[in-house]
């Protein structure tokens, strides 16, 4: 039997993901912020909410930042919400803060990026909060039995902007057309809440569960 | 193509059993709090919404075990509200599985305590209920204050105002219940929910008064809600969510179908 670590950082609520993956799944799941059993898992889900200051600095403080760049460099790895914005160079939220840097690019606040209505007049408020859909922008193993264009669960206030485009693995439609899912090698993240996303998020986590890790 | 409105049925729980509402003068029971939130998601519900109404505060474990217990089989948002009084009480039900929670009293008697829990949590998980009614008279511009206790309790504050307040505090939605037409089933209070959603640039989900699906795409088409929220309707299947889902659908309000 595998086993699935949730990496426990402080930042948001990993029972939901816990409990999802433990829906879908017999494998042994495991919340930790022990590098050791991090470094020893079979697969990595990497979760986050609140502040992206708050996370790196939680990240920093348990010493995480080493190991969770180097199992995102070998093993199945999904990473969530703050989880996915954390893996650029920067974020501009908070007066601007350095990320783990794995990909090229900035995190931006919707704020400066949208206006107060969409084209067709429905108010944009931030944070977005709620059912929006998931455009697959590459074929993946991850997507496996999602229908494109399928709803996910989603509340943030910024969005990634990869200089790379070439990892854009879903784009969603909020004032901007923003990539709200990358994947690169054995990296998948996505921006909404697959663990709260009804059936498509957890065939997303279920797909997971059985991912090698290859992009086809 | 963009966010959908949300469909938020609503689980008013007295002792671990669902019932009828809390201005129900016949308080009917409606079920097993976890079967009925298994049902609603189901059915497509975007969200559940758990109201613990129980007056004793002894009951509480119950509550979180039921919390615990949706939380473990319903893989979609969860708010709980009820007897959330301190920063203690918010880590309980998130850690029981609840993704927001919903604060009312507490709020009124200690504005801080949104803003504690905000900085701390996020403001995605906290979430303002206001209970709200009328207070102008005939012929005066409407104005609307918050009433506690179930309606009975008056406080002077005004809706509005307070709604701008708690925003500015890092709630993440409000909850706008109008206690004049809860459990009247004659539609939202309209001019209330909307000139609250004019007021704040956070989603506001409209409740109380809903009896027809009319309702509900009035509650998103007159008053401009985020999410609707009802419970009597969907409690004993005079309508299905999917069914209300259709018929907003059709009103040509985006709906996750």
């Amino acid at each position: 039997m595998q086993n699935i670590v949730v990496i426990d950082y402080s930042m948001g609520n990993l029972h939901s993901v816990h409990k999802a993956l433990q829906h879908v799944t017999d494998d042994k799941v495991i919340i930790t912020a022990d590098a050791d059993k991090i470094a020893r898992a079979d697969r990595i889900v990497f979760p986050g909410q609140g502040a992206a200051r708050d996370c790196m600095s939680e990240l920093h403080k348990r010493e995480l930042v080493d190991v969770v760049k180097q199992v995102s460099k070998t093993k199945p790895f999904l990473g969530v919400c703050m989880g996915m914005q954390v893996l650029l160079d920067h974020s501009v939220e908070g007066g601007g803060v350095d990320c783990i840097g794995l990909y090229g690019g900035r995190v931006e606040f919707f704020k400066e990026h949208i206006g107060a209505t969409d084209s067709q007049g429905n108010r944009l408020k931030i944070p977005q909060m709620g059912w929006n859909r998931v455009s697959h922008t590459q074929n993946h193993p991850m997507w496996n039995g999602i229908e494109d264009g399928s709803r996910f669960y989603f509340v943030h206030s910024y969005f990634i902007d990869p200089i790379d485009k070439s990892i854009v693995a879903g784009e969603t439609d909020y004032g901007v057309t923003y990539p709200s899912a990358i994947a690169k090698n054995n990296v998948f993240a996505i921006q909404a809440h697959p663990e709260k996303s009804a059936d498509d998020g957890l065939q997303l986590l279920k797909n997971f569960t059985k991912w090698d890790g290859s992009v086809s | 193509m963009g966010l959908a409105k949300r469909i938020i049925p609503c689980l008013d729980v007295d002792n671990g059993r669902v019932v009828k509402g809390v201005n129900f003068v016949d308080i009917r029971d409606a079920g097993d709090p976890v079967e009925v939130a298994a049902r609603y998601n189901r059915e497509g519900a975007d969200e559940i919404c758990f109201l613990d109404i129980t007056a004793s505060s002894d009951d509480r474990k119950t509550t979180v075990d039921m919390v615990e217990a949706i939380a473990s089989q319903v893989f979609i948002p969860l708010t709980v509200g009820g007897g959330i009084r301190k920063v203690e009480d918010i880590r309980t039900m998130l850690n029981a599985g609840a993704d927001k929670v919903a604060i009312n009293t507490a709020a009124i008697v200690n504005p801080e305590l949104v803003k504690e829990a905000a900085e701390y949590y996020g403001s995605q998980c906290i979430v303002v209920a206001i209970d709200a009614k009328k207070t102008s008279k005939e012929g005066e511009p409407d104005r609307w204050e918050l009433f506690t206790h179930g309606g009975r309790k008056e406080t002077g504050i005004d809706a509005v105002e307070w709604a701008k307040k708690m925003e500015a505090y890092g709630a993440g939605e409000l909850l706008v219940t109008s206690m004049d037409k809860d459990g009247t089933k004659s539609g939202f209070n309209l001019p209330l929910t909307k000139a609250i959603v004019d007021a704040v640039n956070i989603p506001v989900i409209a409740s109380g008064g809903v009896g027809n699906l009319q309702h509900l795409s009035d509650g998103v088409l007159e008053a401009g809600a985020d999410a609707v929220l009802a419970a009597s309707i969907f409690h004993f299947s005079e309508y299905t969510i999917d069914e209300a889902k259709q018929y907003m659908s059709e009103k040509g309000i985006e709906m996750r179908i």
